[in-house]
């Protein structure tokens, strides 16, 4: 038992706690203190926040060891981790947890907490104190204090021992007890993408913090205006993770869930999706505040529920309220309470300092014109905040559920089945006006328009994005009117934006990254409506077979079933399933079942000959490699014209202590289309194949004979001396026959053997064609006709069921999130060059 | 009155049009009879039944039937009031299907049958094992 390196940890937690609590105090003391004491007071605040860090640095360190060193006594790394988890996996064990994640999200506050206060001289005391305050509340989360007189539990420690997590009989016998292993990373998670998605999310997530501080501190020290400057760069770099970090979970989606999509609209999307519409909005408002003075209202507004968002996103998804709403599984901490006070905190006194400080706000009275860039800007912004106000409702169904019961009001609402349609239905048209907001926008933005010269400046880009539009439209065929407008919106923001571009970079390259963001945007549009609107599924199912006759005729099924070698047609591919596969840890390339041994050891397996995989030896016969026993991969190949147009190896990984299987797509990618393949049901190993009766076929050598339909040859008999290295006595006899047997694609041998010990005892050892599905038996032998009896049995022929979808244009959704984030760093850039030229 | 207040004006009424647009659309967790009733009235929006599968006095789950080409599956649902419905399932069976303590299915009647487009699973302890696996000592 290592007991102290837990001990450490807990006792780092309550340091970062109360060192963030001391912190917080002591920056209120810097504000309000007389002159002579304010700079030893930030002295000491500054200690306080420096050793949180410290703390905080120390958790993470004391976590990660227990996790690495496979200290299986803590119930973190049992029920995160396995001593076969790669090392790269280890890695987002640490956040798997509620608790790692939390501390993932503190760690990341207290780094941005130290730039803040080397960087903001005049704005270091009062931000760190909302900075302080919210470190405080995160640190409690995952405190694991009781209070013993409230008998009041306080957070959820990571360092808390397996024995105190779970109530397992085994710790009243032995309460020293040590799991050899853990119970393993959830396999979806075992992917590179959830190696650095957290972290951008979380990262994504503390950045939010920063504008939300500004605007508090603003308010506090009637700085009402002064804010918006120094928070405008923040906010620029936050909603670049942020929405980078959002990206990636999409990505992550597309490669490893079986969903067929990068987007479900699920309630932990859409919680993070709200507050990253909202912070869209908001950087656009202070950009109209930094141009003439007005919106400042709207930007305080759009600052603090962007932070008050962030909070209810969190309160949704770990508080486990989202219950039947959600596909995803959350473990339920018993923290509801404390996210509930937390996320009302700051809501309350957000609120409440900006309505106390609402009537000093210096606002205009200048009004906006139709021909102003402010007005768009601001419908634009408006529009986003409205995108996200209709996402959020449904998302709130279980929280509207629940406050309506409070009231006697059964509710019951519930998301419709078809979730992407419900909510797409509608985002789409506030794609379409985000667009065209933002596409006009960038012409008012850069030239002074009215109505004189507003027709020569939109003809030509009009024009353009018409005739580029008839070209998609006859290309892409196009008829639906909602991805006709979707299309020609999106076209509309691709070209005014480079004409923009165009101008802009002649002048200065600096000015440029609205340009190129609003580019991106516009490519992301396109991108989606192809990849989502048309994306077919091409594995129909064409047997005709029916499950039931009351059922209507569209009852269509979306998944073909295919035999081992029995090509069928699939959207003018031929498609055949070639068998199972696994892959060799650190080589490219997969190998057959065919051709290895197991060993003891079910991570290490032996090669039974030497493996090419495209053409190139991988490895030699006889060599012991590595492999997850847990993945299964089938190698699944795709025709075209005879010709081969690609293989594919979805995954399999089945994990009991996952409860079950989990299924990852293979994607064939071209620059015009994505087609996605995964397994939407493997054969199941463990239950007994049912053999069919045996049958028995009398043979001479080199004759001809059938096998469950393959044809066969007895090619030689030998005797051997050993069966599997055991030596065999003088007395006894043995034989092996070698049976070749032509399958499909490949000849297959049989070896069965006929044994005789002590002249009495008769044994047979049957051999197995795994493929063809046959087991011969080696029954008889008769020297007077030489002649040989072989026992056939056969069974179903090995099968997969799969399912396949084609994704058109996704490669340009991607490319427009890449776009994107280069505008959003152009942009920063530049807001940081001008807040420091002023400082 | 001022641009701004219409812009208010406009902006309180899309608020309000895309609150009802949303819960005027939204789904509800319905019993097998409402959800019949609703169709027989004509009303095929999809909607969540909450229900056990059917087991029998040993704890066997009973009622699940596979096609012949494994490519859909249809099982009995038990919901809220003891009603039982066999509903179909247009897609394999999913392997921890039977492990699952409540199954919530999403669709509607289609002649008389329960057709699901939809099957979410709630499994016990999925993430969280509550036993050790002390096979390995």
């Amino acid at each position: 038992m290592h007991y102290f390196i837990g001990d450490l940890g807990h006792f780092f937690i309550i340091l970062s706690f109360v060192t963030s609590l001391v912190s917080a105090f002591a920056y209120w003391k810097t504000i309000n203190t007389t002159d002579d004491l304010r700079e030893p007071w930030r002295k000491n605040a500054r200690l306080a926040f420096y050793t949180h860090l410290a703390a905080v640095l120390g958790v993470v360190v004391c976590l990660f060891v227990i996790i690495y060193q496979h200290y299986f006594e803590y119930h973190y790394a049992y029920s995160h981790s396995s001593r076969h988890l790669p090392g790269q996996y280890m890695v987002s064990c640490f956040w798997e947890g509620q608790e790692g994640s939390f501390l993932l999200w503190i760690f990341w506050q207290a780094l941005i907490g130290i730039v803040l206060i080397h960087s903001q001289k005049k704005w270091e005391a009062p931000v760190m104190v909302v900075f302080s305050l919210v470190q405080a509340f995160l640190a409690s989360m995952i405190l694991g204090v009781v209070i013993p007189w409230l008998d009041l539990k306080l957070g959820s420690s990571p360092f808390i021992l397996l024995r105190d997590a779970i109530d397992d009989p085994i710790f009243n016998l032995q309460p020293d007890f040590i799991p050899k292993d853990g119970s393993g990373l959830n396999p979806l998670l075992q992917n590179y993408w959830m190696v650095i998605h957290p972290p951008t999310l979380f990262l994504g997530f503390a950045l939010t913090l920063v504008p939300f501080a500004f605007c508090v501190a603003g308010l506090w020290q009637k700085q009402y205006a002064e804010w918006i400057k120094p928070a405008l760069p923040w906010t620029l770099i936050g909603a670049g993770i942020l929405g980078l970090g959002i990206l990636m979970g999409g990505y992550w989606a597309y490669e490893t869930l079986n969903f067929g999509g990068y987007w479900n609209w699920d309630p932990v999307e859409n919680a993070v999706y709200v507050p990253w519409l909202v912070m869209i909005a908001s950087i656009h408002t202070m950009i109209i505040y930094k141009n003439n003075q007005t919106a400042l209202k709207s930007s305080i507004i759009l600052v603090i529920a962007v932070f008050v968002l962030i909070l209810y996103s969190t309160f949704l998804t770990r508080s486990g309220i989202l219950g039947d709403a959600s596909v995803h599984s959350f473990t339920d901490l018993g923290l509801s309470g404390q996210l509930l006070i937390y996320l009302l905190f700051f809501t309350v006194a957000a609120i409440g300092l900006a309505i106390w400080r609402w009537k000093h706000i210096p606002s205009s009275d200048k009004e906006a014109t139709i021909y102003s860039r402010e007005f768009w800007i601001f419908s634009g912004a408006t529009i986003l905040c409205f995108s996200g106000f209709h996402v959020i409702i449904p998302t709130s169904y279980p929280v509207i559920n629940e406050i309506g019961g409070w009231f006697g009001l059964d509710l019951r609402l519930a998301v419709p089945g078809d979730q992407i349609h419900y909510y797409s239905r509608y985002q789409i048209w506030f794609g379409v006006l985000v667009a065209l907001a933002s596409g006009t926008a960038q012409f008012f933005w850069w030239r002074k328009i009215d109505k004189s010269n507003l027709l020569k400046e939109l003809l030509y880009p009009v024009l353009i994005s018409l005739v580029v539009f008839a070209l998609i439209i006859s290309m892409g065929k196009i008829y639906k009117p909602a991805y006709l407008v979707l299309t020609l919106a999106g076209v509309y923001l691709i070209v005014s934006n480079l004409k923009v571009l165009f101008t802009v970079s002649k002048v200065n390259k600096s000015l440029s990254g609205g340009a190129i963001a609003h580019l991106g945007v516009g490519l992301m549009l396109i991108g989606i409506m192809f990849s989502a609107g048309y994306s077919n599924v091409v594995s129909l199912n064409n047997t005709g077979m029916l499950i039931s006759k009351d059922l209507p005729t569209e009852f269509n099924r979306d998944n073909l079933l295919l035999f081992i070698h029995e090509p069928r047609q699939m959207a003018g591919y031929e498609i055949e399933f070639l068998g199972e596969r696994v892959k060799p840890n650190g080589i490219r390339g997969y190998v057959s079942k065919n051709d290895i041994d197991l060993t003891l050891d079910p991570y290490k397996v032996i090669a039974t000959k030497d493996i090419y995989f495209k053409d190139k030896k991988i490895l030699n016969a006889s060599d012991t490699f590595e492999i997850n026993p847990e993945n299964t991969f089938y190698e699944v190949e795709l025709r075209k014209e005879g010709k081969v147009a690609a293989v594919l190896f979805p995954r399999v990984q089945i994990n009991p202590a996952m409860g079950g299987f989990v299924a990852s797509p293979d994607i064939e990618r071209h620059a015009g289309r994505d087609l996605y393949t995964h397994v939407s049901l493997p054969m199941n190993r463990e239950e007994e194949p049912e053999w069919s009766e045996l049958t028995e076929e009398r043979v001479q050598l080199n004759q001809p004979f059938f096998v469950n339909d393959y044809v066969a040859t007895l090619e030689e008999v030998v005797r051997i001396h050993e069966i599997d290295g055991f030596k065999l006595d003088e007395a006894d006899v043995a034989v092996k026959a070698k049976i070749k047997v032509k399958g499909e694609r490949h000849e297959y041998f049989a070896e069965p053997i006929f044994l005789i010990r002590s002249k009495s005892q008769v044994g047979r050892i049957p051999a197995e064609i795994n493929d063809l599905g046959v087991k011969i038996t080696l029954l008889n032998i008769h020297p007077d006709t030489g002649e040989f009896s072989l026992g056939i049995n056969t069974r179903q022929k090995d099968w997969v069921i799969i399912k396949a979808i084609e994704m058109p244009l996704i490669n340009v959704l991607w490319l427009g999130t890449c776009v994107l984030m280069v505008g959003f760093t152009v942009a920063m850039v530049r807001r940081f060059k001008d807040f420091s030229k002023e400082n | 009155m001022k641009k701004s207040h219409i812009f208010a004006l406009v902006a309180i009424a899309a608020a309000i049009g895309i609150i009802i647009g949303n819960t005027g659309d939204a789904s509800t967790y319905v019993s097998f009879d409402q959800a019949y009733q609703m169709a027989s009235t004509g009303n095929s929006t999809q909607i969540h039944v909450v229900g056990d599968l059917k087991k029998d006095a040993t704890g066997n789950i009973v009622g699940i039937e596979k096609s012949a080409d494994k490519l859909s599956f249809s099982f009995i649902l038990v919901d809220e009031n003891q009603k039982e419905q066999k509903v179909y399932y247009n897609e394999p069976m999913p392997p921890d299907f039977t492990r699952s303590e409540k199954v919530v299915v999403i669709g509607g009647y289609q002649n008389n049958s329960f057709v699901a487009s939809k099957i979410l699973l709630k499994c016990p302890s999925k993430y969280q094992e509550e036993k050790i696996n002390t096979s390995s000592l």
